[in-house]
């Protein structure tokens, strides 16, 4: 049995009246330690799938089970890395990654357990130097740090990441994907990352999840990634393995599901 | 990057301490230039007060007389000759007890209130055409129906600086916690706060801002009502010792109260927006 399914999902907005299909049958099985990406226009659903894996939306149809019950509800078993960060910014660094930790982990961890566990996962993103800083006083790619502390500090049986490093200049995004990388080969967290860039998708996934656009969008393709981990940037750029996969998601993407508008 | 980074640090520093000398004195004229324009204003405010009051016939007192003949009252605002033959200390700390009382019991039950309204929609749709209409009551049409439901003047006072002030602290609290961002809401709902957790942990600071608005614009109005509702109460209190000193035609010392009513006010509402800076810190820099 798959550790993260998704049978026949399917969502429906109704607004005055009319009800519009988001998301329609989309089937999807995650094995455990399996990072995959979510690809596609903006616009098509990708992150509403997130948000049903996540509990934060409930799905019109079909369903999620995640080692085999059922997802109904939001969870620190699913934590979340926002796209914008979504720090406090009232609390400090640490306050931030202390909050989610407290809650989570009280009653199974002691108090300096806990503190201990903070700084650990503080450690893991680099960001030990500014832990009592305030969000307003670090930069977009700190801040984004400290999410998937946060995030990595609730233990999730599954990471989801929406867009996590959209928001970031090129290089910052790089440098974040790298760490992530090497956070990933060392915790083997599950991990579901939306995004629409497509080498951060080849880069990072073993699978990579294309949707089609919507209204009622769903899954177009699967594309395997058979790289070889730890993948290093410089080495994949001539890598025929690398080549190919992007070749094949760019093709998906704006030769055979080109954004309609864009297509006319 | 880094280096480039403390180069400037280091520069910043050296002319910083090279010009330190100046930088007092600009500060010196800085303060000047603020203290010194209502100085002159108030000075020639004074002056002209004076002169269009200095005819026997005048109605009221310039300020030369108000000086004099309220002189006791300025000097020891201390006294107590029993009942209401006080000081002015004892008039004004009995009138902020009474603010005191009202407002504290305003703020948690607006707070509470406006979070409701803020969080349900039904809330919303009940609740707020009624406070857009109760809101509108001037405080004093409170004043008859307390005293008959309560009986006493103090309760009385009281009631209606809880039922003046509270309006805005619904209101503002309920517009603070409808604009919490939805993710601030996801966050807590991966980490599954509860209803408690959450309202301390995220809704209150995230609405602070918007609800020292509400706190602020709460004690001015709180302010502004005492002083009419013990005109009508009497017992000691700033509102009665202005109408006792009408009564017994002391009109330079209601203006000697009239200064102490409107440096209180202003530093209440000092007060408030100094404790809502301090609160809002991190919130105001988001």
């Amino acid at each position: 049995m798959a550790h993260l399914s998704l049978s026949q999902v399917g969502i429906s907005f109704r607004r005055g009246g009319k009800t519009s299909e988001v998301l329609r049958d989309v089937n999807l099985d995650i094995a455990k330690g399996e990072f995959v990406s979510i690809i596609g226009h903006s616009g098509c659903g990708k992150s509403t799938v997130l948000n049903i894996v996540a509990g934060l939306l409930k799905a019109s149809t079909g369903g999620v089970l995640l080692d085999g019950k059922e997802v109904n509800a939001p969870g620190p078993d699913r934590a979340v890395v926002f796209q914008n960060h979504s720090l406090l910014p009232w609390l400090t660094v640490r306050e931030n990654v202390a909050l989610a930790v407290d809650k989570v982990s009280k009653g199974k961890k002691t108090r300096s357990e806990r503190a201990q566990w903070i700084e650990h996962n503080l450690a893991l993103v680099n960001m030990m130097h500014a832990a009592d800083k305030r969000p307003a006083e670090i930069s977009g790619g700190m801040k984004q740090r400290v999410g998937i502390a946060r995030a990595l500090a609730m233990e999730p049986t599954v990471l989801l990441m929406d867009e996590p490093f959209g928001a970031l200049d090129a290089l910052t995004r790089a440098h974040l994907q790298d760490q992530l990388m090497e956070i990933q080969t060392r915790l083997r967290n599950t991990v579901i990352m939306i995004t629409h860039d497509v080498d951060e998708a080849v880069l990072l996934s073993d699978r990579i999840v294309m949707m089609t656009n919507g209204p009622s969008a769903t899954i177009g393709e699967i594309l395997p990634v058979p790289l070889a981990r730890p993948r290093r940037r410089l080495d994949l750029v001539e890598d025929a393995t690398y080549v190919h996969a992007r070749a094949a998601v760019l093709e998906f993407l704006y030769a055979r599901h080109a954004k309609p508008a864009l297509a006319a | 990057m880094a280096t480039g980074a403390t180069l400037t640090a280091t520069r910043a520093r050296a002319s910083a301490k090279a010009r330190a000398p100046f930088i007092t004195l600009a500060g010196l004229r800085g303060i000047a230039a603020r203290i010194l324009p209502p100085l002159v204003v108030l000075a020639g405010f004074l002056l002209l007060w004076e002169v269009l009051c200095s005819s026997p016939t005048a109605g009221l007192p310039p300020p030369s007389r108000v000086l004099t003949e309220a002189w006791d009252i300025i000097v020891d605002p201390f006294y107590d000759n029993g009942g209401t033959d006080k000081g002015l200390f004892w008039h004004i700390s009995a009138s902020l007890q009474r603010v005191a009382l009202g407002f504290a019991l305003a703020v948690v039950a607006g707070v509470l209130l406006g979070t409701l309204v803020g969080q349900s929609e039904w809330a919303m749709r009940g609740l707020d055409p009624i406070f857009q209409v109760l809101r509108t009551i001037p405080p004093l049409a409170w004043l008859p129906l307390s005293l008959a439901a309560f009986r006493d003047g103090q309760p009385s006072a009281i009631f209606v600086i809880f039922i003046t002030s509270i309006w805005p602290i619904i209101i503002n609290t309920a517009v603070g916690i409808r604009n919490i961002p939805q993710d601030y809401r996801n966050v807590a709902a991966v980490i599954r706060l509860n209803p408690i957790e959450f309202f301390y942990k995220i809704m209150l600071p995230s609405a602070a801002p918007y609800i020292f608005t509400g706190l602020r614009i709460g004690v001015g109005l709180s302010w502004l009502a005492i002083v009419a509702a013990e005109m009508l109460i009497g017992g000691v209190g700033i509102g009665f010792f202005i109408w006792d000193a009408w009564n017994s035609s002391h009109i330079s010392e209601i203006i000697v109260a009239l200064v102490y009513v409107g440096l209180i006010g202003f530093v209440l509402d000092r007060l408030v927006a100094g404790v809502g800076v301090l609160v809002t810190r991190g919130t105001s820099a988001a």
